[in-house]
């Protein structure tokens, strides 16, 4: 993958949008086309920004600019027995740092790893003005100034356009393996919440179609005694982790409608035929009911649902004035952050 | 402003014993953990309850009276220090630990409860809360939120930023704000993540959901001692080049190890120039490996003796030094002045070496106790303040120290926060447009600025006049004058 650095380009591209009022649609590689599908504007992709600035293993910490394939940072972190700590999906194994970050969706590990935003440390920005700004750093503890940094992930590029981002990663575990219980999905989600009190290696749970798997990374004595732990069979296919982090089970090749549910984990389930992933925490459910009951349910256990393959929305009206204090003129992503939430 | 109304809106909204205006009363108020920068304030409210609460933020919104929150009053970098003309808005009574939900493993809490009294009340289910600063026993959790705490053990299991899920947050346009839950991810922006540091300055916490891990089945705590700076510096890089992350892993240097020693007597080996402390945590199999790893990887540095402790009374004795250090430093001066910037962990020795150059050149002495796991550097200048002079030069010479930082590639503030200590500092590390951008996000919450006005974000007339004054050797002319 060639180095490019595009930054001058694009802060330039904002700028004079910002004058003219023009809208832009920022894309990366173009993984997740649905989370961005009610944007509207002249296209401005990142795709040519591209290239890692730095990485020290030792430092845990790398910083690539915000084009760089994911597939390319996993590959060069993997030569050195490190890895993203928060997993993000490459769907269609495509999929950039950038995207990654500004979508803040992560993968299976969430619960003990931590989230996309846990893992930022400091973005460079260019906000809606053409400004180009960089918030945080390198470093593991800042507290100079608002956080800004990890308030882009999950911002969907509304209130910023990232050009590169540093992150923490993690040591690679020296043996990963997964078990597989046979168990009812109640039973399943009594099963996780008791690991959830004691202390075991565990790094991704996912319950479906009648099995809870559960993958144990660390030593290779700590794995051992983990299997011991949680019990059960083990389970030997080496891609399905993947598989549940890139979206491809074929939960998720259906026609029905299909929610994502995220709720407090031990949540009371909505119906028996759900699939269950971060200890209970994320939950997919396949149903032909009617929306509002969906919502219905969600609100009843203090969570919430999204049809999966929907982009998000910014609702509120202290979200819709900061997206003004970063986007005064609503030249970023627009069509996200809607306006009657400044009612 | 009209005092006499305001004082009798309060008065009307909360029982006699919420507001304190006697002087003598308020007298502790004047300051926080930076107790060289103080304030008398003309009303303090310590509201009960959630309602009091919002009303006394609705009464001074409504007649611009400036508010500053405070929790425990722990603060190192003056973020709770009063302003003129404002009140006090204390956090210490709402107290009470809402719910402990086992289920979820998740714990409610108003923000006035002890960061360690959480900890304590899950103790008997054998969960914990993580983040530890050293004033633990003190500090409040609201605190912990404004100033995105962190402390020994952040280094494996994150800042305060990391183990909370939600928040409840109230503004100045009176707005309850219910942030996360707890579940992991909640629509829109992350607020929490902004709320998080934000040192009071965009709303006030009025509850908070923190999550609760398992303890740690086994532990051992780690001492060894070098010859050299240098050579405990490359340990630090080496442990974490081998993939190991430890659950907590801090630097003293010989200051500080004699210090220690004089106070507490640890057994920390007086002829080092260089102490760490390394705990591992996690499975007994587990800590069994990776001890062994960890001890060859110290003594391949260069380590000349090594002290291992398995069992709990070992552990403490080790810890012990290092927990004593700051007290011990009032043994060795009348007064300190801590630092708090952080750098790249490969920078360490370099940096250490400038601190002490800088410390020969001011003529002031400085202990090195530290996070050297998340190269949180604490530098601690020793001065008297009896002595006339010796104030300005410790905070010249901190000011040196964090400017050091920023050029190492690090920040002027890890965990205490920048309140209205590190101001000047700001304006090195951050350029105009940048504090513009944290401008509009604080108007976005309160745009009367009525909410702990004047910290953490220095005003562009501050920076340019200091910019322009650097060339007069770094000294504000009119230095009472209010320039936030």
């Amino acid at each position: 993958m060639p180095e490019r650095d595009d930054s001058v380009r694009l802060t330039q591209v904002i700028g004079e949008a910002s004058s003219s009022r023009q809208r832009l649609s920022i894309v990366g590689s173009g993984s997740k086309p649905w989370l961005s599908a009610p944007i509207e504007g002249q296209l401005l992709s990142v795709a040519e920004h591209t290239g890692i600035i730095e990485y020290r293993p030792e430092e845990l910490v790398i910083t690539a600019r915000s084009g760089t394939p994911l597939r390319e940072i996993n590959q060069l972190l993997a030569q050195h027995r490190q890895r993203l700590p928060f997993e993000p999906p490459c769907f269609r194994g495509l999929g950039t740092l950038g995207g990654a970050v500004a979508a803040g969706i992560a993968g299976p590990a969430r619960p003990w790893c931590g989230s996309v935003r846990d893992a930022v440390l400091g973005v460079e920005m260019v906000n809606g003005l053409g400004e180009r700004l960089t918030f945080g750093g390198q470093v593991m503890k800042n507290v100079a100034g608002y956080d800004l940094s990890r308030l882009q992930v999950g911002a969907m590029g509304t209130l910023g356009l990232l050009l590169s981002v540093s992150v923490r990663v993690s040591p690679e575990p020296q043996v990963e393996r997964t078990q597989v219980l046979e168990l009812s999905a109640d039973d399943a989600v009594g099963t996780m919440r008791r690991w959830a009190r004691v202390s075991l290696p565990i790094t991704a749970t996912c319950y479906i179609d009648g099995l809870l798997h559960v993958r144990l990374s660390g030593a290779e004595s700590s794995v051992l005694s983990g299997a011991d732990g949680v019990g059960g069979k083990v389970w030997d296919d080496p891609l399905f982790w993947a598989t549940v982090r890139d979206r491809e089970l074929a939960l998720f090749k259906t026609v029905d409608p299909l929610w994502r549910i995220s709720c407090p984990p031990a949540a009371l389930l909505p119906a028996t035929d759900v699939a269950l992933e971060w200890g209970g925490a994320q939950r997919w459910w396949r149903t032909s009911m009617p929306e509002d009951e969906v919502l219905a349910y969600a609100e009843s256990v203090a969570g919430v649902a999204q049809r999966a393959w929907s982009s998000p929305v910014f609702t509120t009206p202290h979200m819709h004035r900061l997206k003004q204090a970063f986007d005064p003129h609503d030249v970023l992503n627009s069509g996200l952050v809607h306006a009657d939430a400044a009612a | 402003m009209s005092r006499p109304l305001v004082r009798e809106l309060l008065r009307s909204n909360l029982p006699a014993r919420c507001l304190i205006t006697e002087p003598a009363a308020l007298k502790p108020y004047e300051t926080d953990g930076l107790t060289a920068i103080r304030e008398v304030p003309w009303l303090v409210a310590l509201p009960e309850t959630e309602v009091q609460l919002k009303a006394v933020m609705r009464i001074c919104a409504q007649h611009a009276v400036p508010i500053v929150p405070r929790g425990a009053g722990t603060g190192l970098s003056g973020g709770a220090r009063p302003v003129r003309d404002g009140i006090v808005l204390g956090l210490s009574k709402l107290d009470k630990i809402l719910e402990i939900d086992l289920d979820n493993c998740v714990a409610r809490v108003q923000p006035g409860v002890r960061n360690l009294a959480i900890s304590e009340a899950v103790a008997e289910h054998g969960l914990y809360y993580a983040p530890d600063p050293s004033s633990q026993i003190a500090c409040s959790i609201g605190g912990n939120v404004a100033e995105n705490a962190g402390g020994v053990h952040c280094l494996k299991y994150g800042l305060t930023v990391h183990n909370v899920l939600g928040l409840k947050v109230v503004t100045m346009r009176g707005d309850t704000l219910t942030i996360g839950g707890k579940g992991l991810d909640y629509p829109g922006y992350d607020l929490l993540a902004l709320m998080c540091g934000s040192e009071g300055m965009l709303g006030v916490v009025t509850e908070v959901t923190v999550k609760l891990l398992p303890e740690p089945p086994a532990k051992v705590v780690m001492l060894a001692a070098y010859r050299s700076l240098k050579e405990a510096a490359d340990a630090v890089t080496d442990i974490f080049r081998q993939g190991v992350v430890p659950a907590g892993l801090e630097m003293m240097d010989k200051l500080a190890i004699q210090a220690a020693e004089d106070f507490v007597h640890a057994g920390y080996p007086r002829a080092a120039a260089a102490i760490l402390l390394c705990e591992l945590d996690g499975n007994a199999a587990e800590i069994a490996d990776l001890e062994n790893l960890v001890v060859r990887i110290l003594e391949d540095a260069g380590a000349f003796e090594i002290q291992r402790a398995h069992d709990a009374d070992a552990q403490a004795r080790l810890w012990q030094g290092r927990k004593a250090a700051f007290p011990a430093m009032g043994r060795m001066a009348p007064d300190y002045y801590c630092m708090d910037g952080t750098i790249p962990r490969r920078q360490l020795s370099q940096v250490l070496h400038a601190i002490a150059e800088l410390s020969e050149s001011f003529g002031l002495l400085v202990a090195n106790v530290f996070h050297a796991g998340d190269g949180n550097l604490h530098p601690l200048i020793l001065y008297d303040a009896n002595v006339p002079g010796e104030l300005d030069k410790a905070e010249d010479m901190g000011g040196k120290i964090l400017e050091l930082c920023v050029a190492a590639g690090g920040s002027v503030t890890g965990e205490h926060g920048v309140g209205v200590e590190k101001l000047d500092q700001m304006c090195v590390q951050f350029n105009a447009a940048e504090l513009r951008q944290f401008e509009r996000v604080k108007e976005a919450f309160d745009p009367e600025r009525l909410l702990n006005p004047g910290k953490a974000i220095p005003t562009l007339t501050r920076c340019s006049e200091l910019g322009g004054m650097h060339v007069h050797g770094g000294k504000l002319p009119f230095p009472k004058m209010e320039r936030f």
